[in-house]
């Protein structure tokens, strides 16, 4: 399937020699066929609903949306895991911590609980930071522990972020002479990140474009509150491209390269001069404060937050989506992203409206009576039983699509993508042709040490 | 403490030492407080010996699972993530049974062999307590183990098997898919509710504990069957052939595997015992909770690998103390703190374990 894929590119880009330039187009174009993928199928989805074009646009709307939310988050873990080998799961715990600081900061200062009630922009960079000093706090320890210790220590951290939140303790406290506090099981209200809209539409030339939109929007009969929340997830994808942006230009620096030398042997890249503890602990801060933005972005959204948000389980949709894509591959996480938020989150409720739609089924109590029915020969009961219980198996397919991505396609569903950690690819030598593998960075030819100080791209 | 360590100390004073040091002292403070508390009356004898024993039993729950899964981790080598929902598998199963015999004539079957998914008869109508149904108890319990072994060696042998040469943390991942199957297949068949299983717990009078006059049965139970087992695997460890094996192959399994020692025959059998403990614990978590849910074991997994982390992976020895530690942190910790972050304090001091002694406190001891 890489391959055929990989010569559809080829044939589309004019089969040239597919060198580092080459490499991204064909990035683009697999993250744009995926994305048109999944818009196809969600039309189809949409059609058997019989839904209106309103109604299909809004639906597009909603897989874009989740598919930009776990694109950023597959990004940053991304970062972690595919990049350096920080087997990081903790991902809920660090987008708590950057939501509820948001929260704590952006409240209003008579709500109840109580906030700071200071604008968007410090709430957002006060809550990347905190996520990342709580990243900091957590590296410290766990990075001189081995991979699977570090991974339950990682947990574990999540998982006491999330029960201090849910606490009574936390729920309303005096800090700075004010009563503020995480609201507890019952959530906290605040400014939410969509409100940038508004205000963005509020201005002189955006607000005349914005205006010329609805306009348009309203005579093809698509209402002003799709393209409202139209336009945020279109903020959302500005972002994703922005940290696609960002994160290449990271990955191929010589502090890059020292990550990938972590991730494939850090006694080496420790032997070669290279401080590896210093560049786990920044790029593991970095990525806490992503994820942080990531779940402000996310959470963030409707203004209002509750611990219920942040299970343990979340953390694993986001490796879902970073192996669907492929481990180490900036692109494979968008792609992976789309693949996750459109079959495995955003499908089974599809096909539970559909079904429902379309047959005349009820769900039985118990799978008991479905069985019941089914040795009678009426299968119906059965499919409605399957039906009404169709968030069980959703999160079966999560599972199952865990254990046959690691058992057959353990490098990604796109095969293997990982970047190497040299600066060249010594593997590219003539008498070491490989598959699809080599077809990038073989611009120079000469082989350097990995040691990068003077190639800057 | 005191001052000869202070002087030790200096000579090769590294970070971790000096907090190893703090943690010691944290720890003593907290125990001369909790002294101080009982001397002066703010923490009655009574309470503190509750705490005491209610550390005990959930250590002891804690501890049957951990044994599990400190021995797949040290002879697999990987961190099994679905071992909670081993326990969850167990729980369920053995109940059925347990259900199946006890509540002939009573309840209907769907709702027996569904435990109670559609609200039948209540556990109070069946009477489901070990004095008036030891036969359906004790079968239950039997069988909780019986199946769990299955389910385990059936999922070895189409995901894990296949998987033997692959790295700690590609098998951690499919284990985490494991336990997502696992957990909601079990939610889609039993339904996702939380609901009571066991009538209240007889108690009984009893001249063997000093602190009160009654025991409850299904704690005793629980904490006579653990023990039982827990002895059981340490005399198979140290005894037989088998244990002999299992031990060798934790050590070094390139040394085991050249020295002829069966490796698949030895996978096999850690899988039935462990499982088999993962079973039981399961079922004996609801025995002495009352109530049964999918989330069980997962809920639990996290505990449990506290406990084995605390220990030191690899020792099941180590396991259990661990276990009984994470035990008494979770209940002896609400002397000064608040009901709802006693887990916190669990986890915070696993953390801290591990800051000093990252190999766990056992650790270094690979062989069990």
């Amino acid at each position: 399937m890489t391959d055929r894929l990989r010569e559809r590119a080829d044939a589309l880009t004019g089969r040239v020699d597919l060198d580092e330039f080459e490499r991204w187009q064909v990035d683009l174009l697999l993250v744009f066929g995926v994305l048109l993928a999944s818009y196809v199928l969600f039309t189809i989805f949409g059609l058997l609903l019989g839904l209106s074009f309103n109604g299909i646009v809004s639906t597009l709307r909603r897989v874009t949306y989740f598919a930009a939310v776990y694109a950023l988050l597959t990004l940053a873990l991304n970062l972690h895991w595919g990049y350096t080998g920080l087997f990081n799961i903790g991902v809920a715990g660090f987008m708590a911590v950057g939501v509820y600081t948001m929260a704590i900061l952006t409240a209003p200062v008579d709500g109840s609980p109580a906030g700071f009630g200071l604008p968007l922009p410090i709430g957002i960079i006060g809550g990347m930071l905190a996520a990342a000093l709580v990243g900091l706090v957590a590296a410290l320890p766990a990075l001189r522990l081995r991979a699977d210790y570090f991974a339950i220590v990682t947990l574990g951290l999540s998982e006491i972020i999330r029960l201090s939140i849910i606490s009574g303790t936390l729920r309303q406290f005096e800090f700075a002479g004010r009563e503020i506090g995480t609201g507890g099981g019952s959530g906290i209200s605040f400014t939410a990140t969509n409100s940038i809209i508004p205000w963005l539409l509020d201005l002189p030339v955006l607000g005349a474009l914005g205006d010329r939109l609805f306009a348009a929007a309203g005579t093809i009969g698509i209402e002003a509150s799709v393209v409202q929340s139209g336009l945020y997830t279109f903020v959302l994808l500005l972002c994703v491209v922005a940290l696609y942006l960002v994160l290449a230009r990271i990955a191929y620096s010589p502090f890059g390269r020292v990550l990938k030398a972590i991730r494939e042997d850090e006694l080496a890249a420790r032997s070669l001069g290279k401080r590896t503890n210093v560049a786990k602990i920044k790029v593991f801060m970095l990525g806490c404060a992503l994820m942080g933005l990531a779940g402000i972005l996310w959470q963030g959204g409707r203004g209002f937050v509750t611990p219920e948000s942040f299970m343990p389980i979340l953390t694993f949709y986001v490796f879902v989506a970073l192996i669907i894509g492929g481990a180490g591959s900036n692109a494979g996480s968008i792609v992976g992203g789309i693949v996750f938020a459109a079959i495995l989150w955003e499908g089974p409720p599809f096909v539970q409206r559909i079904i429902r739609l379309h047959l005349d089924v009820r769900t039985p109590p118990t799978i008991y009576d479905a069985f019941v029915a089914l040795g009678s020969a009426d299968p119906l009961p059965m499919i409605g039983y399957v039906e009404g219980n169709m968030e069980q198996i959703r999160f079966m397919l999560v599972g199952v699509a865990l254990i046959v991505l690691m058992l057959w396609r353990p490098d990604g569903v796109l095969g293997h993508r990982k970047e190497i950690a040299a600066a060249t690819d010594l593997s590219n030598r003539p008498t070491a042709a490989t598959d699809g593998g080599g077809t990038g960075e073989s611009n120079g030819g000469e082989i350097e040490e990995q040691d990068g100080g003077e190639r800057d791209e | 403490m005191g001052t000869r360590d202070a002087r030790g100390l200096r000579t090769a004073v590294t970070p971790e030492r000096l907090f190893g040091g703090v943690l010691l002292l944290g720890v003593v403070i907290l125990v001369l407080d909790l002294f101080r508390r009982v001397a002066t009356g703010d923490l009655s004898a009574d309470a503190l010996s509750s705490f005491l024993w209610r550390g005990l039993v959930d250590g002891l729950i804690i501890g049957l699972a951990a044994i599990g899964l400190s021995m797949t981790y040290s002879i697999l080598r990987f961190a099994n993530f679905s071992h909670g929902d081993l326990v969850t598998t167990g729980a369920f199963t053995g109940w059925t049974v347990a259900y199946i015999i006890g509540g002939i004539g009573v309840a209907d079957l769907s709702s027996r062999l569904l435990l109670r998914a559609d609200g039948g008869a209540s556990p109070g109508e069946m009477n489901m307590h070990i004095l008036a149904e030891p036969i359906a108890i004790v079968s239950g319990l039997v069988f909780a183990a019986v199946a769990t072994i299955l389910v385990a060696l059936a999922i070895d042998n189409l995901v894990y098997r296949r998987m033997r040469n692959a790295g700690g943390i590609a098998l951690l991942i499919a284990s985490v898919g494991v336990a997502l199957v696992l957990r909601y297949v079990i939610a889609f068949f039993y339904t996702s509710s939380t609901r009571g299983v066991t009538a209240s717990a007889p108690e009984s009078d009893h001249w063997l504990l000093f602190w009160t006059d009654s025991i409850n049965l299904h704690q005793t139970t629980m904490v006579v069957s653990a023990i039982v087992l827990m002895l059981g695997v340490h005399l198979m460890l140290q005894y037989t052939t088998l244990g002999k094996a299992m031990r060798a192959m934790a050590d070094n399994r390139d040394l085991a595997l050249v020295t002829g020692i069966p490796t698949e025959r030895v996978v096999r059998a850690t899988w039935i015992i462990g499982a088999g403990l993962a079973g039981v614990a399961g079922y004996l978590v609801v025995l002495d909770r009352g109530t049964i849910t999918f989330n069980l074991g997962w809920f639990l997994l996290l505990l449990i690998f506290a406990a084995v982390i605390l220990g030191g992976i690899g020792s099941i020895y180590g396991a259990i103390v661990g276990a009984l530690i994470i035990g008494l942190a979770i209940n002896v910790s609400l002397v000064w703190i608040p009901a709802d972050l006693n887990e916190v304090a669990a986890f915070g001091l696993m953390i801290l374990v591990l800051i000093f002694r990252p190999a766990g406190l056992f650790g270094g001891v690979e062989t069990a």
